[in-house]
């Protein structure tokens, strides 16, 4: 099976680097898998999990939102937080639910009259907590 | 001519001065080496990001609906300038050469009759311009806190500037920081970042790309966050830079306190010939008398 270069960067740090045959990327309007002759595609992403599949066996990210760029021969994410799953701990978890409750709270303050950045945190934090349960850990009510 | 006991004073001073700046410019070295890494590792996500972003952009330029961060606000009256510098001094002219850089440009502006507003990042640049620009302070984000620099950083300050823009307090932002080349060179730049401009690659193959959600959307999303990375790489060139001007200071104050160590203590040693030769002169001429 042909191969597709993928790429995982933060701000921070280059997170991976291999040869993969299929990405499953949290993407903004729905869950896509990439595979090799992918049609040429950017997609903005939402909090999730990030699963690469190569030779080796697979590997998950938790990212936090950035985007993807797809290409027939390689897929590029910029991620704006990204950690490998096995990373993110419970206070991590805890933290990013956190920010996520903070950040929607802002929003209603803010835009008292404006209902769509209050939805946009709404779903932020949404997905923050269903996170959760693809990497079982639960978020603090 | 100094008396023995000074010129011993002297010299141990002297002494202790060189050993502390020897310990900074070694402190200085392994600071670099961590600066120089951060700001490598964060270099390929910047490279895609302005890729991705210069495709954006070129698409959507000139277009009536283009988000005001990419177009601007049709004006460019009022002018913010973000001068970054560092919170410690003591190293070279490393905060002088961006504060000369951003008073003369913001004396530029004022020239032409433009308002002129400042916000600081870094005690240092901030005690340096003061005095100039003083009156256009205003705000100032204090990073002396901050043991390692993180996106989180970038974006707080992001944020900051974004809020101001959302309440048109300015029209066009600019960052003042010093792009590293190497341990003895740094480069003050100034770089507009609202409203954001970025390098199109003519040359690059064109992909036609599917955008999910709308291109306008991603745009939307992106053009801030665009503001966030050139914050954080800015910083992270200026940590580096920072840390490479004060090695190079710190190795030539270290050379300067040695020069000066001989010399003192060849002046010493003379001086405590001199002394010898007064009281054997003393005794002869004293036993001659007799």
């Amino acid at each position: 099976m042909a191969n597709l270069q993928f790429d995982l960067v933060s701000p921070e740090r280059r997170l991976a680097q291999v040869q993969a045959t299929e990405v499953q990327i949290p993407g903004a309007d729905g869950d896509m898998t990439a595979m090799a002759d992918h049609a040429p595609t950017i997609t903005t992403l939402r909090p999730g999990v990030l699963t690469v599949v190569h030779s080796g066996g697979s590997d998950a990210y938790v990212v936090s939102g950035g985007f993807a760029e797809i290409t027939a021969t390689g897929v590029s994410v910029l991620a704006e937080q990204a950690l490998p799953q096995a990373e993110v701990t419970q206070d991590i978890y805890d933290q990013m639910v956190e920010d996520a409750k903070a950040a929607y709270g802002r929003a209603q303050e803010t835009f008292k009259n404006e209902p769509g950045p209050v939805d946009d945190a709404a779903k932020l934090l949404s997905d923050m907590v269903a996170i959760g349960g693809h990497i079982g850990l639960t978020a603090k009510t | 001519m100094p008396n023995l006991k000074d010129l011993k004073n002297r010299i141990a001073s002297v002494k202790s001065t060189r050993k502390i700046t020897k310990a900074m410019q070694m402190v200085a070295a392994a600071k670099l080496r961590r600066a120089q890494d951060a700001a490598e590792s964060s270099r390929p996500y910047t490279e895609r990001f302005n890729a991705v972003m210069a495709g954006l952009a070129a698409g959507s330029a000139g277009s009536e609906a283009a988000p005001k961060l990419l177009s601007g606000t049709g004006s460019d009256q009022v002018q913010l300038l973000i001068v970054m510098t560092a919170e410690r001094g003591l190293c070279g002219g490393f905060n002088g050469n961006i504060a000369k850089l951003a008073k003369a440009h913001a004396a530029k502006l004022l020239a032409e009759g433009k308002t002129v507003k400042v916000l600081t990042v870094g005690k240092k640049g901030r005690d340096a311009i003061k005095r100039d620009l003083g009156d256009h302070f205003v705000g100032h984000v204090d990073l002396s806190a901050v043991k390692r620099l993180g996106y989180a950083d970038a974006q707080g300050i992001a944020k900051d500037v974004l809020a101001r823009f959302d309440g048109e307090e300015f029209d066009v932002a600019t960052i003042f920081f010093a792009r590293f080349e190497n341990v003895v060179t740094q480069h003050p730049t100034a770089q507009q970042i609202i409203p954001a401009k970025f390098e199109t690659t003519e040359d690059a193959e064109a992909t036609l790309y599917d955008y999910e959600p709308s291109e306008e959307e991603i745009l939307a999303d992106l053009l801030p966050r665009g503001v966030a990375t050139a914050i954080f790489s800015a910083l992270l060139e200026n940590a580096a830079s920072e840390q490479g001007a004060r090695m190079s200071a710190m190795d030539n104050a270290t050379r300067n306190a040695g020069e000066m160590i001989d010399k003192l203590t060849i002046q010493y040693n003379r001086s405590r010939q001199a002394v010898i030769t007064n009281e054997l002169i003393e005794i002869i001429s004293g036993a001659e008398a007799l």
